[in-house]
Formats: structure tokens, C-alpha cells, sequence
């Protein structure tokens, strides 16, 4: 017979047992997010004064208190838009054709999907180290805009890819069989039916793309994006820096002065990759919802 | 039955051709990545023996008196992954068990998009932070800490990684089958004793595949450690001192003034070439353990 006695002990050792460990996991997770919540407060003090007008309409200078990051945001817009126009259509085509035009189990789309899957853990640096060789010296390129945003194209284009064609996948097969079934061609299903829904899913990836690309220093270092550049973009050929660029270049510098421009560059950075961020995942939860 | 399209239209094969043009980019990226390394590599290997390459412990390639033995650089990275992982491991495994098992649904729904969301933040913001928050901080309880050391940006790389190991460790617990709870409840088990005996073991290649994942990132990371942990290629796993990873050195080089097609600007490509097999390893057996376990439940 069991003595209500040990069964009460046993209970009560399970209930602390669980509450320490529920006190160990929030400590935990409060730790790690109190050391990101340090990092976002930490830039905002030392950087926010320091952001105005004229620190984001200025060119970097030798002099901490007169240097802006103009050059760098100008970069970075530039930059951005021409890597998005490269990968957005060529990410959502390879997509299309992954979801609508092979066979799941085709040996081609799936050495592709392994391929994909694969792309999007080869770290950043090993894409700089591609478009140094084959953008910026084989197509003689140079240090230029364009070599520098057909790095980062091939660098977000797994992601793009990935995003969309889950976006495709969750399309109902009812919406196809019925365009069909009145006489539309494949791609004239795709078109006018499949990728409009899928629209909201492929914008969230693309999104995260334009979110990742902005934020992203290690390749273009690579491909020889300078660090001081004191005038704005004339071409797709035209040398160029970006934002992180100009951030880690004034990190790297001992004075006092530049961390500060450092920090108000993040400032701005995080403020646009975290939005963006945001606006992506907020887009995604609710587009789910609907189809749930 | 499915009804198929019709594909007699003209154009269509074009569209056809064009899209699977794109699909086929993806597959020359990797041709292009392994072909470019391989072929810079080969270069350097025929001035460098790969034995040194690999065995020698000194790295001074812009020396006058050349080393090129790449275990400083594979130290450097060995020992910031080391810290990282240890770091992230536990925190990660925390936060999964808790937002699986414990959470109520409502905080999960608040919890997970935020760290999806941080997940965004650059890396640069991370070696900002490193160098001149955490660094300093932590001077102030080891004074022998240099400006530069592996702890710091290792320490701040473990907390950047642990969205990545809970929300994968997190899904393959919730891919767990709701009967191996229930029937571990039934027999008086509590919450904890639940998942740490049934969940966590029944999820254990899938937590072991995040971890796995996760050291790939740490490896491959860059501007972190480039700007917290120094440029110093030491042959040392004591944390406190300036290291140099294999990701470093190619930031470095590629900031100097080294020519094009000498000895010296190939050596990124061949320490590039390592990071790429390392890498591309972990990541093969990640999801090969993935795959596993999915297989196992579904």
C-alpha cells in the first residue's frame, strides 16, 4: 500500500522541482534579452545626440564632430535597390519553376533545393570572396557599385528563394486545377492567379532579403568597397561605400569621437533593419492566419 | 485526378526555359563558389606545401620571413566557437524547453517574434557592442583582459546565436508527439521530469543538428570578432588574449594594400577554402540529423 505520506513528499519535490526550473529559464531568457535590450540602449545613448540634420547630410571627415554619413547612406540606397532588382525576379522565377513547373521529386529540383538549403548557411564572407574573383577581377568590374550589389544578390537569393516558394507552396491546388480547367495555360495560371496570393509571403521574404542586405559588411569589405569615400555614387561603375562600412571604419578608429559617429550610425541602421524586420514578420503572422 | 495544364501556347516553353534558367543560377552559385576557391587554392598549394599549411603553428604571411601554418588562424576560431556555443548551448536549450513545455500560449506568441526580430540585428551592431560595452565590462572584473580578446566577442556571439539554436531545438521538440506527454503524465511524471526524460530524448538529434548548425554560423561569423577580438594570429586558447579567426584574416587582407595575384592575396582564398569545407561540413551533418528525426515522427 502507498503511504499518502511519500506520495505527498514526491509532489511536493515534482512542484519544486519545476519551479526552480521555470525560475532557471526565465532568468536565462532574461538574461539574453536583457543583453540585446544593453546593446540597443547602449548605441541609442551614445548615438542619438549625436544624429541631426547635418550628421546625415555630411561626408566623412578627419574631424569626428564635422564627419556624416551622406556618402554611406546614399551607398547603402543605391546598393540595396540594385541588389533587389537583381535577386527579387530571378529569386521568385527560380521559385516558380521549383513549385509549379517540376516535378517535387524530380531529381533536378531536388539537387536544387539541397543546393538552395546548402547556399544559405555558406557565410557571408566566402560570397565576398566569389565576387572579388569572378565580379570585381574576371568581368573587370572593379570596386564598383555594381559589383558590389550582384555580390550581395547572390548572397540573398537563397532567402528570396526560400520565401517564396513557401509562399507558392501555400497556394490551394483548387486555385490552379480551376484556372485550368477554363482553358489557361501554365504560365498564365501562375501569372494571374498563384503569384498574386502568394504576393504577401514573397514580400515578406523579400523584406528579410532587403533587411539582411542592408546590414551586411563582411562581403563588400571583401570585394574592396572603400571605407572613405567623400562623394556620392555617379553610376553603376562608381566606387562606393555603405553604412556599415562607414561604421566598422570609425569602430576600428582609436578616438573617442568616431565611436561616438559610430554609434549614431548604428543608431540609424538598427532603426531601419529592425523596422523592417518588424514589418516582415508582422506581414507573415497575419497572412498565416489567413489561411488558417 | 489533376487536371493538367495546357502548354500549347507560343511562349510558354520559353517562359519555361527562363525560369528554370533561374533555378539553374542557384546551382552555378555553388559551382562558381567551389571553382573560385579551388582554383586559387591550387595556385597557392603549388608555392606552399599543405603540410605546413595545415601543421605549421606560425602565421605571418606578410612577413619578410613567410609562415604560412593556418592553426593560430584555425585556433582563433576554434576558441571564439568554443565560447560561443557554450554560451548559446544551455541558453538555448533553456528557452526552447521553456517556450515549449512551460510557456502559456500567449507569452510564445509575444516571445518568438521578438527574437525573430533581433535575430535582424547586423553583426556589426554586435562588434560595436562587444568591444566597447562588454569588453570594458568585463575589464572591470578581470583586470588582465586585453583591449582585444577572444571572451568578449565570444560571450556577445553566444547571445546572437541563441534565436538560432532555441527556435530550432524548439521545433523539433514541438515535433514531438503529443502521446509521449501525455503518457509520461499519466504515469505522475511532472513538467520537468517530462522533458528532460521523454521530450528532450526524443528530440535529441534534432537539438544536437541546432548546435551543430549553430557552431557553423559561429565559425563563419566575421565583423564580430574582426572588430572585437584583434588581429593577432596566436597560437593560444586563453581567451583573454588578442586571437585572429580565419574570418579576420580576409577582412584583414582585404583592407590592406596587398596586391592582387601574389602569394600573399591567395592565402585568403586557401584560408577561405577551409572555412568554406568547415562549414559546408557542419552544415551536411545538421540537416542530415534534421532529416532524421523528421522521418522518425512523421
Amino acid at each position: 500500500m502507498i503511504s499518502t505520506d511519500r506520495t505527498r513528499k514526491l509532489l511536493i519535490r515534482q512542484k519544486l522541482g519545476d519551479g526552480v526550473f521555470q525560475v532557471v529559464a526565465v532568468v536565462g531568457i532574461v538574461i539574453a534579452l536583457a543583453t540585446l535590450a544593453a546593446l540597443i540602449i547602449d548605441a541609442l545613448v551614445d548615438g542619438l545626440p549625436r544624429i541631426d540634420w547635418k550628421f546625415l547630410t555630411s561626408f566623412p571627415s578627419r574631424k569626428p564632430a564635422e564627419a556624416g554619413i551622406f556618402s554611406a547612406l546614399v551607398g547603402s540606397v543605391y546598393l540595396i535597390a540594385l541588389t533587389a532588382v537583381v535577386a527579387v525576379p530571378i529569386g521568385v522565377a527560380a521559385a516558380v519553376y521549383l513549385e509549379e513547373y517540376t516535378n517535387q521529386s524530380s531529381r533536378l529540383s531536388r539537387i536544387i533545393e539541397v543546393n538552395v538549403a546548402n547556399l544559405a548557411g555558406v557565410p557571408s564572407i566566402i560570397y565576398g570572396l566569389l565576387g572579388l574573383e569572378l565580379f570585381v577581377r574576371a568581368m573587370r568590374l572593379d570596386r564598383s557599385l555594381l559589383a558590389g550589389a550582384l555580390t550581395l544578390a547572390l548572397l540573398v537569393l537563397p532567402i528570396v528563394i526560400i520565401a517564396s516558394r513557401e509562399a507558392i507552396r501555400a497556394v490551394p491546388s483548387t486555385i490552379r486545377e480551376a484556372a485550368y480547367a477554363l482553358g489557361a495555360t501554365q504560365w498564365e495560371t501562375t501569372r494571374d492567379h498563384v503569384l498574386p496570393l502568394a504576393f504577401p509571403g514573397i514580400l515578406t521574404g523579400i523584406i528579410l532579403a532587403v533587411s539582411r542586405a542592408i546590414g551586411e559588411t563582411a562581403p563588400l569589405i571583401t570585394i574592396g568597397a572603400l571605407t572613405y569615400v567623400a562623394f556620392v555614387p555617379d553610376g553603376l561603375l562608381s566606387p562606393f561605400t555603405a553604412l556599415p562600412i562607414q561604421i566598422f571604419n570609425w569602430v576600428s578608429r582609436p578616438q573617442h569621437g568616431f565611436h561616438i559617429n559610430a554609434a549614431a550610425g548604428i543608431v540609424v541602421l538598427l532603426a531601419v533593419t529592425l523596422l523592417l524586420n518588424a514589418l516582415a514578420i508582422f506581414l507573415r503572422n497575419r497572412y498565416q492566419k489567413q489561411y488558417q | 485526378m489533376m487536371i493538367r495544364p495546357k502548354k500549347s501556347r507560343r511562349g510558354e516553353k520559353i517562359i519555361e526555359t527562363v525560369l528554370l534558367a533561374c533555378g539553374m543560377l542557384s546551382i552555378l552559385t555553388t559551382v562558381g563558389i567551389i571553382g573560385v576557391l579551388l582554383f586559387e587554392t591550387i595556385g597557392f598549394f603549388k608555392e606552399v606545401s599543405i603540410i605546413e599549411f595545415l601543421t605549421g603553428k606560425e602565421w605571418t604571411p606578410l612577413f619578410v620571413k613567410k609562415h604560412f601554418g593556418v592553426l593560430p588562424l584555425v585556433a582563433g576560431t576554434a576558441l571564439t566557437s568554443a565560447i560561443a556555443i557554450l554560451v548559446a548551448g544551455p541558453l538555448g536549450i533553456l528557452t526552447a524547453i521553456f517556450l515549449s513545455e512551460y510557456a502559456p500560449a500567449r507569452l510564445r506568441q509575444t516571445l518568438k517574434p521578438i527574437l525573430e526580430i533581433l535575430a535582424g540585428v547586423p553583426t556589426i551592431v554586435y562588434g560595436y557592442f562587444a568591444l566597447l560595452f562588454v569588453t570594458p565590462l568585463l575589464k572591470k572584473l578581470i583586470p588582465d583582459l586585453g583591449g582585444f580578446n577572444a571572451l568578449s566577442p565570444g560571450i556577445v556571439m553566444g547571445i546572437m546565436i541563441v534565436p538560432l539554436v532555441s527556435s530550432l531545438s524548439e521545433d523539433a521538440m514541438y515535433a514531438v508527439p503529443r502521446g509521449l506527454r501525455d503518457a509520461a503524465y499519466a504515469l505522475g511524471s511532472s513538467r520537468l521530469q517530462t522533458a528532460w526524460q521523454v521530450v528532450v530524448p526524443a528530440a535529441f538529434s534534432g537539438i544536437t543538428a541546432s548546435f551543430v548548425i549553430a557552431i557553423s554560423r559561429a565559425i563563419g561569423e566575421t565583423m564580430l570578432v574582426a572588430i572585437a577580438a584583434g588581429q593577432m594570429p596566436n597560437l593560444t586558447f586563453n581567451p583573454l588574449v588578442p586571437i585572429e579567426t580565419m574570418t579576420t584574416y580576409i577582412v584583414q587582407i582585404s583592407l590592406g594594400d596587398t596586391p592582387t595575384g601574389t602569394l600573399g592575396f591567395r592565402t585568403i582564398f586557401a584560408v577561405g577554402m577551409l572555412l568554406f569545407l568547415s562549414t559546408f561540413a557542419l552544415n551536411l551533418i545538421g540537416d542530415f540529423m534534421r532529416q532524421r528525426f523528421r522521418e522518425r515522427y512523421e
